[in-house]
């Protein structure tokens, strides 16, 4: 297959690895401190943050433009039994053998932003393995592959808007987004809601995280309060006895736009 | 009882051995009576093609109403269900085989919803992808109405033998207007 390459190489201010962790943390604090004065609260993540340097071409210059969904937009896909195995959220047991690592449970609720349960629809996950390695022919980092992790998943929320996933606590890894760069652990999740416009891809963090100070993609939230909503909870009560530890971690998705009455005459 | 959303986070350089499925393209069977290509290019703000970027569509049937069956995974090519998912290639390039959708609202300007995702965009962006159709209709339209007349082209697809055409520009002069659905 003759494919076409792109004419030109990616720019170079992405992944040349090109600056030292101490320009990118001290653009890090100037933001931070920019962000303090603004005496703002920003909820969500910014799009436009050059220390995450891939970013730099890839984010709009113009505002959003405002939009009152109708239609489509008021309404999300259905996923259901026939697209989703419930051994699908199970990622140990995809293989013959056990994978190595921390055997852990992940679960929470699927809420909307007034805190009703988002129920029955899709949470996708895939992550690293325990040594920081994807399966992914882009991943070169030479950490060993596990040949009983694959590192992805699926499920369905509950009546109730609960998830649950049995997996492995994924490994930091490097990237080359400046030199020494490395990623705090972390789950990619991606959620649907009951409308098109809650759309969610985002990354669940573990508590504690050395490297949170230092990772320009968790700090692209300038607000700790929104940061902090992306680490899960450790859980005793989700801990099992001699076989898993666990944590909770609950996703709040923005405010809907169909009212009751029409989510029931739906 | 108003809770405060979680952030989102970039899909990242990985998701491609995970979001990405057999058939997520594949809204309807190529060749079905009405099937046509839905495709375009990534772009970012050099003009260079985005070569990891995720693009979900979701959209009413040729009747203009909004289904609610499952079976989008593992498609079963009877059910329409409206929604499909599929990276880029190399050249930054997607595509998609669907049927044209209706207007949920009879008279009104028919479109497909989009999201947007890539390595380098820290949240997914959501757009529009109109049917080309007459000034009358667009004009109409109370979002296209909206936008200033010099970026409006950006939300409207062009035809070519096969379809649609839609190409998505993250940033640049002729970058796409993405939406923002928060009340006001
Ligand atoms: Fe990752």
């Amino acid at each position: 297959m003759a494919a076409v390459t792109p004419s030109s190489p990616p720019v170079a201010s992405s992944d040349a690895a090109a600056s030292t962790q101490e320009e990118i943390s001290a653009e890090i604090d100037q933001l931070s401190r920019e962000y303090a004065a603004s005496g703002r609260v920003e909820e969500r993540v910014r799009l436009d943050y050059p220390p995450y340097r891939s970013s730099v071409l890839r984010h709009p210059t113009k505002d959003p433009h405002h939009a009152d969904p109708e239609g489509i937009e008021l309404w999300a896909p259905v996923f259901g039994q026939r697209d989703v195995d419930p051994l699908e959220a199970d990622l140990t047991i995809q293989h013959r053998g056990e994978p190595i690592g921390e055997r852990l449970v992940v679960t929470g609720r699927v809420l909307d932003g007034e805190g009703r349960p988002v129920r029955h629809q899709l949470v996708e996950v895939w992550q690293a393995n325990a040594g920081g390695r994807y399966i992914h022919k882009r991943d070169q980092h030479p950490a060993p592959i596990d040949p009983s992790f694959t590192g992805v998943g699926r499920c369905l929320t509950d009546a109730d808007g609960w998830y649950r996933f049995t997996t492995i606590k994924p490994g930091p890894y490097p990237w080359k987004n400046h030199r020494n760069a490395w990623r705090p652990a972390h789950i990619h999740f991606s959620v649907f809601g009951r409308e098109f416009t809650q759309r969610l891809v985002t990354q669940m963090y573990f508590p504690g995280d050395p490297l949170f100070a230092l990772d320009p993609i968790y700090q692209a939230i300038t607000d700790q309060a929104a940061r902090d909503r992306l680490v899960a909870t450790y859980d005793h009560g989700v801990t099992t006895h001699e076989w898993s530890t666990g944590y909770r971690w609950d996703i709040v998705l923005t405010g809907s736009h169909r009212t009751p009455f029409e989510e029931e005459s739906a | 009882m108003s809770l405060a959303p979680t952030p989102g986070q970039t899909v990242g350089p990985f998701f491609g051995f995970a979001l990405p499925y057999a058939g997520g393209d594949r809204l309807v069977p190529p060749g079905q009576p009405g099937a046509i290509r839905l495709h375009g290019r990534v772009l970012d703000g050099a003009g260079d093609p985005v070569p990891d970027a995720l693009v979900e569509i979701w959209q009413a049937d040729p009747d203009g109403r909004v289904v609610q069956q499952p079976g989008s995974l593992l498609r079963d090519d009877w059910t329409f269900t409206g929604w499909g998912r599929t990276e880029t290639d190399r050249t930054g390039r997607y595509s998609f085989t669907t049927v044209e959708p209706g207007a949920t609202t009879p008279g009104a300007a028919p479109y497909v919803a989009v999201t947007v995702f890539a390595r380098g965009l820290l949240d997914r962006l959501l757009t529009r992808a109109y049917l080309p159709a007459p000034e009358a209709v667009l004009a109409s339209d109370a979002l296209l109405a909206s936008v200033a007349p010099d970026r409006r082209h950006t939300l409207i697809t062009t035809r070519d033998e096969h379809g649609l055409v839609f190409d998505i520009r993250l940033q640049g002069p002729d970058e796409t207007v993405f939406l923002d659905h928060a009340p006001d």
